[in-house]
């Protein structure tokens, strides 16, 4: 549910979305041992398969924070159990860091979890994915791409006020003068 | 045959940039002598209405250095970019948003209360702010609007090309420039500068371990650094793996880290973010609390990872900001 401090967002319709990026030989295991044994969880949940969690670059987080995903979920294999032996600590790493940055951006915590679930652990995923779930549905959206249009917006306010001027004025270009230049976007 | 026309322009900048025109020092007359300089108010006295008066795409290229943080800016960057067949961001500032964009951490109101009240330099005690327009014997007088966010010149208008550098250097300018005279510009959106990293023309690459386990950062204000030895091997926070190379390693061959000025090479997208990855994932610890120690070495992460890049980086500001 929209809490009433972004009353621009669409309201009854908005369902968290959860970007997860699991690891084959741990995490995705168990998800899909989770689906096999018919166990029922929320689906918010859009799952990315890497190798490992150590292969989850931060700009990828960001970028789907950014390109409106409410929350992030990574999940790896318990420490000391890695495949390729040190993955889930590099990760952990930039993780702990990453999670400072995001505090000095703005952006709750609770937004970016990490987890260590093994291939068995198809409970474990139902039980964190639930709980991610049910916070993020507090916090409300993060509605990024919103935020970028918004911000925006005094851009096109004054672009539309230098155009209205320089019509007044007679000064403008016929063909350019009351247009606006196109708004490149964040990810353009 | 008439010269070539070009323009220089600054807008949210320290006008380093400008200093690295000059730094060209006789090249520069080369330069004057091959183009037509028909706008620059730094050192020349033409005007808006100039500018304004030339037909759409006259100008053959301008240099803009520079953020875009006010509508006046906005305005300008707008009108050259019309009158521009090429427009060139010049320097950190416009390539990246710049040490300006580090604003976009706060509120315009913070910083308008910090700057015009309550900064231990200000003394205001009727606490007077600039007024967008103010009217006197019947003559109306405006000033620009400070903008909420602070961008990069392509968050703003089309930009063909940039020049990366806080600033740039004497050498990359004449690159570009000449280029430009010789018509051998590269494909458009093209950083002008080598797309390899840093560490790439460091001379202390010879001693960049291969394998790094960081125990502690160290600032340099805190250790005595080797001259001659990787900074990052000695603890050092660098930016260099991550940084775009063309300064002729101008910090670290004078004895202090990289800190990310060229912005990032291109196959990264967010600076920042890359050599936040990098650095931590080498830190020793594996637990928790002893990972957290190491990492307490870096005190500010924004200003640490996104020195130059805050508003081009991929969250651009801190999100829960008002947008008005």
């Amino acid at each position: 549910m929209t809490p009433e401090n972004q009353p621009s967002l669409p309201s009854a319709a908005w369902k968290p979305r959860i970007v997860a990026f699991f690891c084959n030989w741990c995490t995705y295991t168990a998800a899909d041992l989770a689906g096999v044994s018919r166990m029922k969880h929320a689906a918010n949940l859009r799952v990315i398969r890497l190798m490992c969690s150590g292969r989850v670059d931060p700009q990828f987080i960001v970028d789907a924070l950014a390109k409106g995903a409410d929350a992030v979920l990574i999940g790896g294999c318990h420490p000391n159990d890695c495949h390729y032996a040190e993955g889930n600590y590099k990760c952990l790493r930039r993780y702990q860091m990453l999670q400072r940055l995001l505090a000095d951006m703005g952006i709750e915590p609770e937004r970016l979890r990490l987890e260590w679930i093994s291939a068995a652990e198809g409970e474990k995923v139902k039980r964190v994915v639930n709980e991610m779930v049910e916070t993020v549905t507090k916090l409300g959206p993060l509605g990024l791409p919103q935020k970028f249009a918004q911000w925006d917006e005094e851009m096109e306010h004054f672009a539309e006020h230098v155009a209205a001027g320089e019509a007044a004025a007679d000064g403008g270009c016929t063909e350019h003068g009351t247009k606006t230049q196109p708004l490149e976007t964040a990810h353009a | 045959m008439p010269k070539p026309k070009v323009a220089f322009y600054w807008c949210a900048s320290c006008g380093g940039c400008e200093e690295t025109v000059v730094d060209l020092a006789e090249d520069i007359l080369g330069v004057v002598e091959a183009v037509d300089i028909v706008f620059w108010p730094c050192a020349m006295d033409f005007k808006k209405a100039d500018v304004e008066a030339m037909p759409d795409q006259s100008i053959v290229a301008t240099l803009l250095n520079g953020a875009i943080r006010t509508t006046e800016q906005e305005e300008m960057a707008r009108l050259l970019r019309r009158k521009s067949q090429v427009l060139i961001a010049y320097g950190a500032c416009a390539h990246l948003g710049g040490i300006p964009g580090l604003a976009n951490q706060f509120p315009r109101e913070q910083i308008l209360r910090y700057v015009y009240e309550e900064s231990p330099t200000t003394i205001n005690e009727s606490r007077q702010r600039p007024q967008l327009k103010f009217a006197e014997n019947g003559r109306e007088v405006a000033l620009p609007e400070l903008h909420n966010v602070v961008r990069s010149l392509d968050q703003v208008v089309d930009v063909d090309y940039y020049v990366p550098g806080c600033p740039p250097t004497p050498k990359l300018t004449k690159a570009a420039v000449t280029a430009l005279l010789e018509n051998r510009l590269p494909p458009k959106g093209s950083v002008i500068a080598p797309d390899v990293a840093l560490c790439d023309e460091c001379p202390r690459k010879a001693t960049k371990p291969a394998d790094i386990a960081f125990t502690q950062f160290k600032r340099p204000h805190q250790v005595l650094m080797d001259p001659e030895k990787c900074f990052l091997a000695q603890g050092v926070v660098c930016l260099g793996p991550g940084t775009r190379s063309g300064c002729e390693a101008a910090c670290t061959v004078g004895g202090m880290p990289c800190t990310g000025c060229f912005g990032p090479t291109s196959r990264v997208r967010d600076q920042g973010l890359k050599m936040l990855s990098s650095l931590c994932a080498n830190v020793a610890p594996k637990e928790e609390a002893d990972i957290n120690q190491v990492l307490a070495g870096i005190p500010d992460p924004v200003g640490t990872f996104y020195r130059y890049g805050l508003a081009k980086s991929l969250l651009r500001r801190k999100v829960n900001l008002p947008a008005e």
